[in-house]
């Protein structure tokens, strides 16, 4: 459905702000492909003609970019989508069971996520399901992201629970993340460089990322003292 | 007694506002900065090739030599491009470090565009990584309001700004020449070189491309000098870096220590492997470093040493997998993620991955042969040296480490018509029921 007419005023100016951010404008083009995203819930037709629109490219030339990205959905994703870990070390450490048990709970084809462009959506539409390579959370394996937060350390069981909880409506909070878990849509406008106020959120670091400084505080261990300059 | 572990990085991680300016300024932070806009740039520049910092993205290219080339007196603009992208299967230290200390990245990224001469910088990171974006956007949003940013930074008369950009979900656009091409609004493809971008960049300008923790070690060299810096580490691999120890290992996470400790030393501090087990193979910088196994124990984890051994020190990502782990399973995984993330603008990468992946998933299933294993040897070797870019360089590492050291139990599939391993017991749960 075309973009109403308030939409567009809206999107245009948060489009302009992205562009005046860059020396060059076509670079704005990621950005901008996640703002339209945030409007809709997937890079639509009239999602694509905005982006050409506003940097005077053409629609083939933005469907190139955008079908490259895998972030980018080419049908409308779940309000929340889940994300599992399967590249090897998550997989190993029990992410292939995850990811399988998860699909059989959702009702979904597990193998429905062969083209990542396509989500593949519980019925209620609450819950989208895929496979995803490594997160850069390989201490915490295995690792769910929910619209890309952080599910530390999950097992069979909570990662039923926390599809049970989305779809219920029940508070959800990641485990190192904010307090309030966003929806896929202002996901994907935070991605688009508009904060949404939680930066402030949730804990510095996980525990697996403190391991090595709570040894060394143990053990008295530092760097050495620098010999002049500023104390340490 | 010399400390096994040097947090620098990782110092004030546990501070509940570390990523806040206050935190930061708290424990020292922007101090560095203040240090380098009393020097010249070529000042700078020199402390941090004095440093021996060598790059932390896992090719280990001297940081200042690689400022150095970027030329001066010019009339192009000068751009610096952090490479936040961090998507190497097993890494797992710069999407922490920017979570919990952002602060110490933007410092890095000011002083470097100071010694550079860039007006504008750009931090390229992943996008799969919300809570880091939002933590990456606030510091930048801070360090505008605080006079680090912006129009004549401290009264310097530096201007400079910094945009945080978010990708879309491709690991190629790790590999800086891609990362150009998509910062630039494009499919992530890879660049001919040369031009190198020190030369032609981005928007084909001069561009300095490196690595979070490259950048994020920066103002401890500019504050605390090269010398305490080279201090650290071995003769050739000078200084600290974040050591991240994944897999079945009983306490996982981040361990910030001098170069060249090694495996044996960072498993004594993770509590060895989980009970029961034993380590049967490791990588020692990520997917695209070949496998190494438990004779690999007591190499230095250096540049120099970790080559020796045949693999690279890479990123320092350290997978580790117990006996319970199927090495075909392994490598088949990877191989099918070098496939996927292959951008498919060389045949060599392209076509290589297609077909190593369905050579070993008829390994996995028992249906190969000896012969398998020579025809993926075979295609490793047309696609080394011979891909547009160090992703088809790094596909075969897998497979091919894997049949050096474990040719037997890949023939056993093919004994036993299927894979001997219980998945189930390789599990993080297994054993606790």
């Amino acid at each position: 459905m075309p973009f109403s007419d308030e939409a567009l005023a809206r999107l245009r100016a948060d489009a302009a702000d992205i562009i005046g951010r860059y020396p060059r404008a076509r670079s704005a083009l990621l950005p901008l492909l996640h703002l339209v995203q945030s409007e809709e819930g997937y890079v639509s037709g009239d999602g694509i003609k905005f982006c050409a629109e506003m940097l005077g490219c053409t629609q083939t030339e933005v469907t190139g970019v955008a079908s490259f990205y895998t972030m980018y959905k080419d049908s409308p994703a779940g309000e929340y989508q889940v994300g599992v870990c399967t590249n090897t070390l998550c997989a190993i450490m029990g992410g292939d069971q995850i990811y399988a048990e998860l699909a059989q709970h959702l009702g979904v084809d597990p193998h429905g996520d062969g083209d990542e462009h396509h989500a593949i959506v519980s019925a209620d539409g609450k819950v989208g399901l895929e496979r995803v390579e490594c997160n850069a959370a390989c201490d915490y394996a295995p690792v769910v992201m929910v619209n890309w937060e952080f599910f530390d350390n999950m097992t069979p069981d909570s990662a039923r629970q926390l599809v049970d909880d989305l779809r219920a409506g029940n508070k959800v909070t990641p485990t190192r993340g904010p307090g309030r878990l966003c929806t896929w849509k202002e996901a994907s406008r935070i991605l688009a460089g508009f904060g949404d106020g939680q930066a402030t959120d949730g804990p510095s670091a996980g525990p697996a990322s403190l391991v090595g400084l709570e040894l060394a505080k143990e053990h008295g261990w530092t760097a050495p003292e620098p010999s002049t300059g500023g104390k340490k | 007694m010399t400390a096994m572990l040097t947090p620098v990085l990782t110092a004030h991680w546990d501070e509940p506002d570390s990523f806040t300016l206050a935190g930061y300024e708290r424990t020292g932070g922007y101090r560095g900065l203040r240090k380098a806009l009393a020097m010249s740039p070529d000042d700078v520049i020199a402390t941090v090739k004095n440093s021996v910092l060598r790059g932390r993205g896992g090719a280990g290219f001297p940081t200042g030599v690689k400022w150095s080339f970027i030329p001066q007196g010019d009339s192009k603009p000068h751009y610096l491009t952090v490479n936040a992208d961090e998507s190497e299967p097993g890494t797992c230290k710069d999407v922490p470090l920017m979570m919990a200390t952002p602060h110490t990245l933007i410092e890095g990224a000011i002083i470097t565009c100071y010694a550079i001469r860039a007006k504008h910088a750009f931090i390229y990171v992943r996008g799969e990584v919300l809570h880091v974006i939002r933590r990456l956007q606030h510091a930048v949003a801070e360090a505008y309001e605080a006079g680090y940013l912006g129009k004549n930074i401290l009264g310097s008369g530096f201007d400079l700004d910094i945009v945080v950009h978010a990708g879309a979900g491709a690991y190629i656009c790790g590999e800086e020449s891609a990362l150009l091409t998509s910062l630039e609004g494009y499919r992530g493809l890879p660049r001919n070189r040369p031009p190198f971008p020190a030369v032609e960049g981005l928007y084909a300008c001069p561009t300095v491309i490196n690595n979070v923790e490259s950048i994020s070690s920066v103002p401890s060299i500019i504050d605390d000098g090269a010398d305490w810096f080279a201090g650290m580490g071995t003769e050739k691999s000078k200084g600290y870096g974040i050591f991240s120890l994944s897999g079945h290992v009983t306490r996982p996470g981040q361990y910030e220590a001098p170069l060249g400790i090694t495996l044996r030393e960072l498993l004594d501090l993770a509590g060895g492997i989980r009970a029961g087990h034993r380590l049967k193979f490791w990588t020692p910088g990520g997917s695209s470093t070949p496998i190494l196994t438990d004779a690999h124990l007591d190499v230095p984890l250096d540049f120099e040493s970790v080559a020796a051994a045949g693999s690279m020190l890479g990123t320092r990502a350290l997978q580790i997998f117990d006996d319970s782990t199927c090495v075909v399973r392994a490598a088949l995984r990877w191989t099918e993620f070098y496939q996927h993330e292959s951008c498919g603008k060389c045949t060599p990468c392209r076509e290589g991955t297609y077909w190593m992946v369905r050579t070993i998933e008829r390994l996995e299933n028992g249906k190969g042969s000896e012969e398998d294993l020579e025809k993926l040897l075979d295609l490793g070797d047309n696609i080394v040296g011979r891909a547009f870019c160090a992703l088809g360089d790094a596909a075969p590492a897998p497979i091919t480490s894997a049949i050096k050291y474990f040719r037997d139990e890949i023939m056993q599939h093919q004994k036993e018509g299927g894979c001997p391993f219980d998945p189930a017991a390789s599990t993080l749960w297994a054993g606790l029921k």
